[in-house]
């Protein structure tokens, strides 16, 4: 599930993790969160995390370049519940070169990464579509890690008007 | 338990690289809304789904609260040869919702080139 | 000889004229008066964004489908005492069903009750099926009504109004013309005045019904018309009325009166 890292990149990770843990602030019932990714930020502290603080989690000194990746989400979403989002990685996806895993990253949701894919040179293709949640307006982060181990990624600013996570009856 | 459903080209030939559609009915409860009735309703959303063919797992994803309720996964895989396709996933409460799908791909063709 | 009209009298035929002609404009609607015309009538798709629009044309896709799925399969499922499915009796909904969601609510002779057809799928699973019932709002009950409304898929809306049905019709009509809530507002002054016009990002619709059950994008997951009508009540901040209100059924109706001729239309997402 994790790719493969140093031990020394592998520890600042862990260690990212479990202090991360601890801020929970809203509650997630379930203490085996298969994805230790999927953890709820600390709502206390309630400001926009900045892209630092978004790829931190993922992006550990590694190479990570803004190329190459094709995010596409509609500049204004209807409602926050269901936002159409597609992404294209440039990548040949042979065996040799290929991406291993695509990050979806929110700036203002209460957990910030909304999906990771695990991808490979079967695939053919590093493309690919889903529905996110937003709760507001925000920027959205495509992080893609290549197999050489370096990241690519891209951005997109989303209004919504109608945010998820807010309940309206 | 849930119903998926899939969609794949009608025809495949090998060496295609083609997409596939798979919605998956699930709530994605998020754990931060409520019912009609005004309960809290508890965090229950798919923790990974895969794609198996071939005895390999060939598409994973591992959703959060940030996947819409009853999510569409689109992606591509490249078509070698015939096989069954087994989706399966896993949601908090330890439901396992699979579907499966006898893909069918079609020798290449000498005279045709195949797509990418 | 004519006798002096005295000021006094003049008043008094003036405002015994004012007061008359206020009756006469102030009655309720002739059942005749629409405020839309039939040939202005327009779907709320007409109103809503791209993004709705490719999800509702998405044949696969659409959210709304996996209920549909669902549907299908709960016809065939034998339920209850009977030992029946509904496909025992009703057979296909292609033939059985088609045309039923265009008329109603309509009065269910036996009760002389408005139903809606949520209520007319309930009373039958219990009653014919002699099966557990189906809560108002429930999958299966959202599922079936999905189901049994695509049958009538693009047929024109013709509900009845005539006999018992009458007085159902106006006071759903009376409803909808009436101030309500914190916001003092009637439905009419949105839906039927200002149709088009925006309401911070959204455009207001004509509240049309054709589209129900919808799937609801902001509740995730497909919704009866009962349940937005409710929630148009939460819009404009007043007391919303229980479930099965008689109310729901009598607005129902009358906003089916009201878009006579637009086609059903499922299924359907919606914000």
């Amino acid at each position: 599930m994790l790719p493969s890292l140093s031990r020394r990149d592998y520890l600042i990770r862990f260690l990212q993790t479990t202090v991360g843990a601890w801020g929970v602030g809203v509650g997630l019932t379930n203490a085996q969160d298969m994805s230790v990714l999927g953890r709820v930020q600390d709502l206390s502290d309630a400001r926009l995390r900045n892209f630092e603080e978004m790829v931190a989690p993922y992006v550990v000194r590694q190479t990570m370049k803004h190329e190459g990746v094709t995010l596409s989400l509609p500049m204004l979403a209807d409602n926050g519940h269901l936002v159409p989002l597609s992404l294209k990685v440039d990548s040949p996806m042979t065996e040799a070169s290929h991406v291993t895993h695509i990050y979806l990253i929110s700036q203002r949701n209460p957990v910030p990464l909304m999906a990771m894919f695990v991808l490979g040179p079967w695939n053919g293709r590093a493309e690919l579509s889903m529905r996110v949640r937003l709760s507001g307006t925000q920027m959205v982060v495509a992080l893609a890690r290549l197999s050489d181990g370096t990241f690519r990624y891209e951005t997109q600013e989303v209004v919504v008007t109608e945010a998820a996570c807010i309940d309206n009856g | 338990m849930t119903t998926a459903r899939l969609q794949v080209p009608n025809r495949i030939i090998e060496g295609d690289v083609f997409k596939l559609r798979l919605l998956v009915q699930h709530p994605m409860d998020s754990g931060f809304l409520r019912d009609l009735e005004g309960v809290l309703v508890k965090r229950n959303v798919i923790r990974h789904l895969q794609c198996i063919l071939h005895d390999k797992e060939v598409f994973r994803v591992e959703p959060t609260t940030g996947t819409s309720a009853n999510p569409l996964f689109e992606f591509y895989l490249r078509a070698t040869h015939s096989g069954e396709l087994y989706f399966r996933w896993v949601d908090d409460k330890g439901y396992i919702g699979e579907l499966r799908h006898n893909l069918v791909v079609e020798p290449a063709n000498q005279s045709q080139a195949p797509k990418s | 000889m004519l006798l002096p009209i005295t000021a006094l009298k003049r008043c008094c035929v003036f405002w015994g004229l004012a007061w008359l002609g206020m009756l006469v404009f102030a009655a309720p609607l002739h059942a005749q008066q629409r405020l839309i015309a039939l040939d202005k009538l327009q779907s709320g798709l007409a109103f809503t964004g791209p993004e709705i629009l490719d999800l509702q044309a998405d044949d696969f896709a659409n959210p709304a489908l996996p209920a549909m799925d669902k549907g299908a399969k709960l016809w065939k499922q034998v339920a209850g005492k009977s030992d029946k499915s509904c496909q025992s009796c009703h057979g296909e909904t292609s033939a059985s069903m088609k045309g039923v969601a265009t008329r109603y609510p309509a009065i269910d002779k036996a009760s002389g009750q408005l139903f809606n057809l949520e209520d007319r799928i309930r009373q039958c699973r219990q009653k014919n099926q002699k099966a557990s019932e189906w809560p108002l709002e429930s999958d299966e009950l959202l599922a079936m009504t999905l189901f049994v409304t695509s049958a009538s898929n693009g047929m024109p809306i013709k509900a009845s109004v005539e006999g018992k049905a009458q007085s159902h019709f106006e006071a759903g009509q009376k409803i909808f013309m009436t101030r309500q809530g914190q916001m003092n507002l009637a439905c009419t002054q949105c839906h039927d005045q200002r149709y088009g016009i925006k309401l911070f990002t959204d455009k207001l619709s004509q509240g049309q019904p054709n589209a129900y059950p919808a799937y609801r994008i902001e509740w995730q997951r497909l919704a009866s018309l009962e349940r937005r009508l409710r929630f148009c009540y939460t819009g404009v901040k007043a007391e919303v009325p229980a479930w099965g209100h008689k109310d729901m059924r009598d607005i129902s109706l009358y906003l089916m009166w009201r878009a006579q001729g637009l086609s059903i239309e499922v299924p359907s997402v919606r914000k």
